[in-house]
């Protein structure tokens, strides 16, 4: 419990340099596409290639690939939390009607 | 009493506590911005044409460039600690200190974009700003109050990175105690995660 | 609990931690300590100070609603009166309260660890605290006087409001920050400081809620901190966030706000709840029944109590189908509670019952809790929500929750806990009278809000039509008789700290988790060796007799 075993293996140079290349790729994307009108899948791409950069930041970046797992959990239970309230926000929002 | 000669036993070190804490704090943080992440979503899903109207005043290249700027500085972070357990002292400095002036490099610009709104007039309780359209009025509300509250951040973040350099530069952060650098490392690229999407909710919707 | 190595023998030697000097002497060791313990106590008397202000103002209000038309106040000075009362009575006193207290104080020894993980964050999130206390108090002083808008700060009077109202937004930003970090202390102690062979499901069940509650302060505190942030930014630069005038939607301000507070409520409540857990099982010398469904429905109420947030704006302007999904939910999140009210009541059958002080008030809690839990429900149904909201049955109900609950969950926390923390004991006698002052108190003051409630009687109304003076009446009486009750149980309490018997065994009511299994009270460092734990912490042996002394 005491010995931190896992961050022992930490990770080398190289595979920071990859991520953040495809960081910087997947910014260029999202620029790209924002050009085109998709209408509502606009914004949906955004957040998507918004969410694959987080991933990249989380795990790797932010270790959280080798990190214990119950770290993942917890990121996983305020996750539930964010986006449970925001679901719960549209459940009014989406069906106001608009006099 | 001889309570001052009571000897307190050796206060046990704990890494992952350490990173446990930090981590939790992390979500403080994000649910902070989140919060306004919440006034955002529902005000643009009222006012979808207002705040794509409002999104042209924004420079979509020094939006950019920014991005680019906090992505590398997330790098220098990462490898800095790289380079620390490493034993290259120096290297990891050397990234700590890139870290810092990028996280300048990133204030100075959104310095010369606010600058410029507000030279065209566009601040909150401006003139200008009142006569628009009520969604506009959100728009540029939650862009100053959301890019503000970010850069606030941006500030402490390159505080803290500050306090670590000093830290590793006086061997109080070494090779084989190093859970403080990387507390610091979480927060900044929790700081680069926040901005990955106010990017394109902000300057990418036109 | 049978533990292998806890044995301090010959302790006598060992200093406890009320009398280790640490740094300075007197007054500078205290406010300067790590030691959770003597945290536990900063706040134990910071949150007193603060609770009596609390209840002075409430006697005021009581003693200005005694009678339609004026009384002694102004309608301004009421409303600046019931406001600071709120701001007070949640931030001050129920939100922080038993975790604060007790949990600084017990939580590292029910789990066998010499401390919390972060000492020193501890410690600051006392300071936190008690500045923001001091701010909220302050803003009384200033021109302007405290704020009158409600603790609940809705926009747009918020924003347009004379009063301070920045300041008390920042001492609750404040109080909103020491709540965090308690809550990410707690949970990084309890997944890392447990003693070996304490799994989850060995953890005493306080523990349990503690661990639930840390969880919902983390998560839900930075709501309220950037709502009410958002509000100072508006009221400062006229940014346009929520004020209608700009294009902004009150409504979305009292989500925002909700999406806080009412987790805040389950802050409060289950805390108490883990009290009475620890309290049952001891004074009925019975295991709890059902241990796994009260840890799981404490996870329960804290996820549930996340979803239900907008039952506080039915009459606002949401949609029909938000009113249903909020209205459904609430329902739902009544379950854990109830199952925990029956798996309370099937430990007590056939138990060997004491009728010690703890139990009395752990009792109170059940019976008070439970009406204002049932009454929650009747506001959650929606058509019966359009006649009730903003009347008295709405004050009634969460009173009969936050103070009838709560509120007797840190009464009965502090009877069955301050013997323990000052090796002295109270009289009983006074303790059960004070008990009888305090319940019958109570349910005078605050049933009659359920009847005149239904009938029309608006709430943070300074005036009221002549049809509603006796309910008002034999209410303020039943604040005259709860006062009397809080007198005599914190004098009984406060007198046994100098004058009380001196405890000197380490199991004073025969309870089986480990801070009876300390020195009392405890030494420094509470344990000379980390137990090892082999049982869970309610197994009372059938044919064993407990070391209970008589006190009279």
């Amino acid at each position: 419990m005491h010995k931190d075993e896992t961050h022992q293996h930490m990770h080398r140079y190289g595979i920071y340099i990859l991520v953040w290349m495809g960081l910087l790729t997947l910014t260029g994307v999202t620029v790209a596409v924002a050009g085109i009108n998709f209408g509502a899948l606009t914004i949906a791409t955004a957040l998507i290639i918004a969410a694959i950069k987080s991933y990249l930041v989380l795990t790797i970046f932010m270790h959280l690939r080798i990190e214990q797992r119950v770290f993942r959990i917890f990121l996983v239970v305020a996750l539930f939390f964010f986006i449970i309230s925001i679901v719960l926000l549209f459940a009014d929002y989406s069906f106001l009607i608009k006099s | 009493m001889n309570s001052q000669e009571h000897v307190v036993s050796h206060v046990h070190r704990d890494d992952i506590a350490s990173r446990m804490g930090m981590w939790l704090f992390l979500f403080t943080e994000l649910i902070l911005f989140g919060g306004m992440f919440f006034l955002y979503s529902v005000y643009r899903f009222m006012n979808a044409e207002a705040f794509h109207v409002a999104a042209k005043e924004l420079n979509t290249l020094i939006g950019c460039f920014n991005t680019a700027i906090l992505l590398t500085s997330s790098l220098t972070m990462a490898l800095s600690i790289t380079a620390l357990q490493k034993d290259k002292k120096n290297l990891s400095i050397f990234f700590q200190l890139i870290t810092i002036v990028l996280a300048f490099g990133f204030l100075i610009n959104k310095y010369f974009e606010w600058a410029a709104k507000f030279d065209h007039g566009i601040y909150p309780g401006s003139d200008t700003l009142l006569a628009k359209e009520s969604g506009e009025i959100l728009f540029f509300g939650l862009y100053y109050v959301m890019t503000g509250l970010h850069g606030l951040h941006v500030i402490i973040g390159a505080v803290l990175i500050g306090v670590m350099t000093r830290l590793t530069i006086k061997g109080v952060i070494t090779k084989d105690s190093y859970v403080k650098l990387e507390s610091a490392g979480l927060y900044w690229h929790l700081v680069d995660i926040i901005w990955i999407f106010l990017f394109p909710l902000f300057y990418l919707i036109t | 609990m049978a533990s292998d190595s806890i044995a301090i023998n010959g302790n006598e030697k060992e200093p406890s931690y009320l009398e280790y000097g640490g740094k300075g002497r007197g007054l500078k060791s205290w406010i300067t300590s790590t030691d959770h313990k003597r945290i536990g106590i900063l706040y134990l008397c910071s949150l007193l100070l603060f609770y009596s202000v609390g209840v002075v103002f409430g006697f005021l209000m009581r003693l200005e609603l005694i009678a339609p038309g004026r009384t002694i106040m102004d309608p301004q000075t009421y409303n600046q009166i019931f406001t600071l009362h709120g701001v007070i009575m949640i931030f001050l006193f129920v939100i922080p309260g038993i975790p604060a207290v007790f949990g600084n104080f017990f939580l590292p020894i029910l789990i066998g660890a010499k401390d919390v993980a972060f000492p020193r964050i501890n410690l600051l999130s006392w300071y936190l605290f008690a500045a923001g206390g001091v701010l909220a108090i302050l803003s009384i002083l200033l021109p302007g006087g405290s704020a009158d808008t409600g603790w609940t700060f809705y926009i747009p009077y918020s924003v347009r409001s004379g009063t301070n109202v920045t300041f008390t937004l920042f001492a609750a930003f404040i109080l909103g920050f020491s709540s965090i970090l308690t809550g990410l202390n707690f949970v990084t102690t309890i997944h890392r400081m447990r003693a070996p062979g304490m799994s989850w499901f060995k953890m005493p069940l306080s523990i349990w809620s503690l661990y639930a509650t840390a969880w919902v302060q983390v998560l839900a505190t930075p709501i309220i901190g950037i709502t009410l942030l958002l509000v100072a930014v508006e009221r400062w630069f006229g940014v346009g966030l929520f004020d209608p005038a700009l294009g902004g939607d009150p409504v979305l301000y009292q989500h925002l706000f909700w999406i806080y507070s009412h987790p805040a409520v389950y802050i409060m409540i289950l805390p108490a709840m883990g009290v009475v857990s620890e309290i049952i099982p001891v004074f009925a010398r019975r295991s709890i029944f059902g241990y796994k469904f009260i840890a799981f429905s404490s996870i329960g109420i804290a996820l549930f109590g996340s979803l239900v947030w907008a039952h506080h704006m039915f009459t606002a302007g949401m949609s029909d189908t938000g009113q249903f999904v909020f209205s459904i939910l609430t329902f739902l999140v009544a379950i854990p509670s109830a199952i925990k009210v029956f798996n309370w009541t099937a430990t007590l059958y056939k138990g060997s019952i004491e009728l010690g002080p703890p139990l009395y008030y752990a009792l109170g809690f059940i019976f008070l809790f439970s009406i204002g839990g049932l009454t929650g429900l009747f506001q959650g149904t929606l058509a019966v929500n359009i006649q009730i909201h903003d009347t008295s049955f709405i004050v009634a109900h969460f009173h009969y929750v936050m103070f009838g609950g709560t509120g007797f969950g840190i009464f009965a926390a502090m009877h069955y806990w301050i013997p323990k923390m000052f090796a002295r004991m109270y009289n009983h006698k006074a303790a059960k009278i004070a008990f009888w002052f305090l319940f019958v108190g109570f349910n005078t003051l605050y049933f009659p809000m359920f009847i005149m409630g239904w009938l029309g009687m608006p709430r943070r109304y300074y005036d009221y039509l002549p049809e509603f003076h006796i309910y008002h009446f034999i209410s303020t009486i039943g604040s005259w008789i709860l006062i009397t009750g809080l007198i005599i149980m914190f004098t009984n309490l406060i007198r046994s700290l100098r004058k009380g018997k001196i405890i000197t065994e380490k199991n004073i009511w025969g309870g089986e988790t480990l801070e009876w299994h300390v020195p009392t009270p405890p030494p420094l460092e509470n344990f000379e060796h980390i137990p090892t734990i082999t049982e869970g912490p309610y197994e009372y042996k059938q044919n064993e007799e407990p070391q209970l002394e008589e006190v009279k």
